[in-house]
């Protein structure tokens, strides 16, 4: 068997309550390398539950979720890059410093350990990789502008970067694109879609926005509570209604009408 | 016809307003003064501005009769000293103590608590204390100082801490870094425009509990002198005096705001230029 017919994220009955409250109840599934997964469902389906036990900032209450076959660390970790709606930059640095600083964060420089700086021909190295991560999300221009200085959709793009430089195995995106305007979205959508296919990216996507999870999406999660009881709502968690394989490319259309024909409850 | 909280006044109309209460302040002054004066020559309390220019020449530009040094320089000196020290000693603990209690929460439980008793205990009435341990020198000044805004600062820095976005530092976290490497390039420099600010906050009060304690146990400084001629009624040295206080705290809080901007250009850009 080679490394890539192996599944990269196994997820074994995961169960995630709070107390008596029941969010997330018996997700079984495997992604394999290279798969760009959209999530959607309705709010308070455990959608960003999920994206947390993925992170690392919340643990499972059962079960397991195995990233090459090892237990995830229960930490955030250079393995899982992140890209959030907002907030994810820091506003302190230039867009390039943002993008070095995954660099500089390293474990074997001694100037990084003790000041989280790279010095000399280890920091032109990261300075160069920056440069040509900007230069891919077409922000060369903008390298030595503070984020405030930067639109939202640069600004998106600058987190993007700066998770890149870690190489992550996989890469989460809590609705990267849901604080931006259509048109500059869909200039994110061509950007994601791109970087996806160049680098071999395994994506997790949360989205509000059905159309852009089936239109960036090789596969699709719609997370939903099947069993409802009306006497008590906490008691039963949400878990994955469908999982469908998306061919990526094409608007989805067909698809969207096949599951709205289904009655699906998706908000 | 606009309404008046649409009307705005023109530059030079927001300058001329901004000066008008002084005016009025020195006019009041001076007929109040030429009243006194005009009854009794003698009077001591509303000295007259050719007094005033007596009395700044004697503290300012001729050495003392009796030991031979610019008085006011001296005192200026004497406090500007105590006051730096304890300033820059509360900035320092306020930093190290406020980021570790917000960003480690095995510092904030045991330090957290005992932070908020020491907030609250009123300094002045630990000043004989601080006298009685320290001696009467200058260590006991620059406690008191410590003592009364180092609480406050810390507070206010472990706030500002707790309020950075918790996405930022999963983000860090996810670029590898390690506690310390957080702290030092995600968390500080954010950190700094705001102990700026705090300190510019905490200012006032540090004078306060700086002439506090010179008035009570001191041999120069600028809360001495006002005490000591305060028993001659020496209202001509005592009103230059805090002229010249207010003057040295106006010119402090400007060059920490001046600092700020010209180090961390990426905060005041954000604030829309609203933090003055």
């Amino acid at each position: 068997m080679t490394k890539s017919e192996k599944p990269i994220i196994q997820i074994k009955n995961l169960w995630k309550e709070y107390g008596d409250n029941v969010v997330l109840e018996r997700i079984n599934l495997d992604v394999y390398e290279g798969e760009f997964v959209s999530i959607v469902g309705a709010s308070g389906c455990g959608k960003t539950t999920f994206l947390n036990l993925m992170l690392g900032t919340e643990q499972p209450s059962r079960g397991s979720i195995l990233l090459d076959e090892a237990p995830l660390d229960p930490e955030p970790s250079t393995e899982r890059g992140i890209v959030f709606q907002k907030y994810s930059v820091f506003p302190h640095m230039t867009a390039l410093e943002n993008v070095m600083l995954g660099e500089e964060f390293s474990k074997t420089s001694m100037s990084s350990v003790a000041m989280g700086r790279l010095i000399g021909r280890a920091k032109e190295d990261a300075r160069e990789n920056a440069m040509a991560i900007l230069e891919q999300v077409g922000l060369s221009q903008a390298a030595n502008k503070y984020p405030s200085e930067l639109s939202g959709g640069m600004q998106q793009r600058l987190a993007i970067a700066q998770a890149l430089i870690k190489k992550p195995r996989i890469l989460l995106l809590d609705e990267p694109f849901g604080a931006l305007d259509p048109g500059i979205r869909k200039d994110m959508h061509q950007l994601i879609g791109q970087l996806w296919q160049e680098q071999k990216l395994t994506v997790f996507m949360i989205t509000h926005d059905l159309s852009e999870g089936f239109l960036l999406g090789s596969r699709l999660w719609v997370f939903d509570k099947t069993r409802q009881d009306s006497h008590a709502p906490e008691r039963f968690g949400a878990h994955i209604t469908f999982d469908i394989p998306l061919s990526t490319g094409k608007s989805g259309e067909e698809e969207l009408e096949r599951l709205k024909a289904t009655e699906l409850d998706v908000a | 016809m606009t309404r008046i909280i649409n009307r705005q006044p023109s530059r030079y109309g927001r300058l001329a307003l901004g000066f008008l209460p002084f005016v009025i302040l020195l006019l009041v002054y001076i007929v109040a003064s030429d009243a006194r004066l005009a009854e009794n020559s003698a009077d001591k309390l509303l000295p007259s501005f050719q007094s005033f220019a007596d009395a700044v020449v004697r503290m300012g530009f001729e050495p003392s009769k009796r030991t031979g040094e610019y008085l006011l320089l001296n005192d200026t000196l004497s406090s500007l000293q105590r006051l730096m020290m304890g300033v820059g000693l509360s900035a320092f603990i306020g930093l190290v103590i406020g980021v570790g209690n917000g960003m480690v929460p095995y510092m904030r439980s045991p330090l957290s608590p005992l932070v908020t008793a020491i907030s609250l205990i009123p300094p002045m009435a630990i000043l004989p204390i601080l006298f009685i341990i320290f001696g009467l020198g200058e260590l006991s000044k620059v406690v008191l100082i410590v003592i009364g805004i180092c609480p406050i600062i810390i507070r206010d820095i472990q706030l500002r801490t707790d309020d950075l976005p918790p996405e930022q530092l999963i983000k860090a976290q996810t670029l590898g870094g390690s506690s310390w490497q957080i702290i030092v390039r995600v968390v500080l420099p954010q950190i700094m425009p705001r102990l700026i600010e705090a300190v510019r906050l905490t200012l006032g009060s540090a004078w306060l509990f700086l002439i506090a304690a010179e008035a009570i146990a001191a041999t120069d400084g600028l809360g001495y002198r006002i005490f000591l001629v305060r028993r001659y009624m020496a209202m001509d040295v005592i009103l230059p005096y805090v002229l010249w206080i207010t003057t040295l705290a106006f010119a402090m809080d400007w060059s920490l705001k001046r600092v700020s901007i010209l180090l961390f250009p990426w905060y005041h850009g954000t604030q829309g230029g609203g933090h003055d």
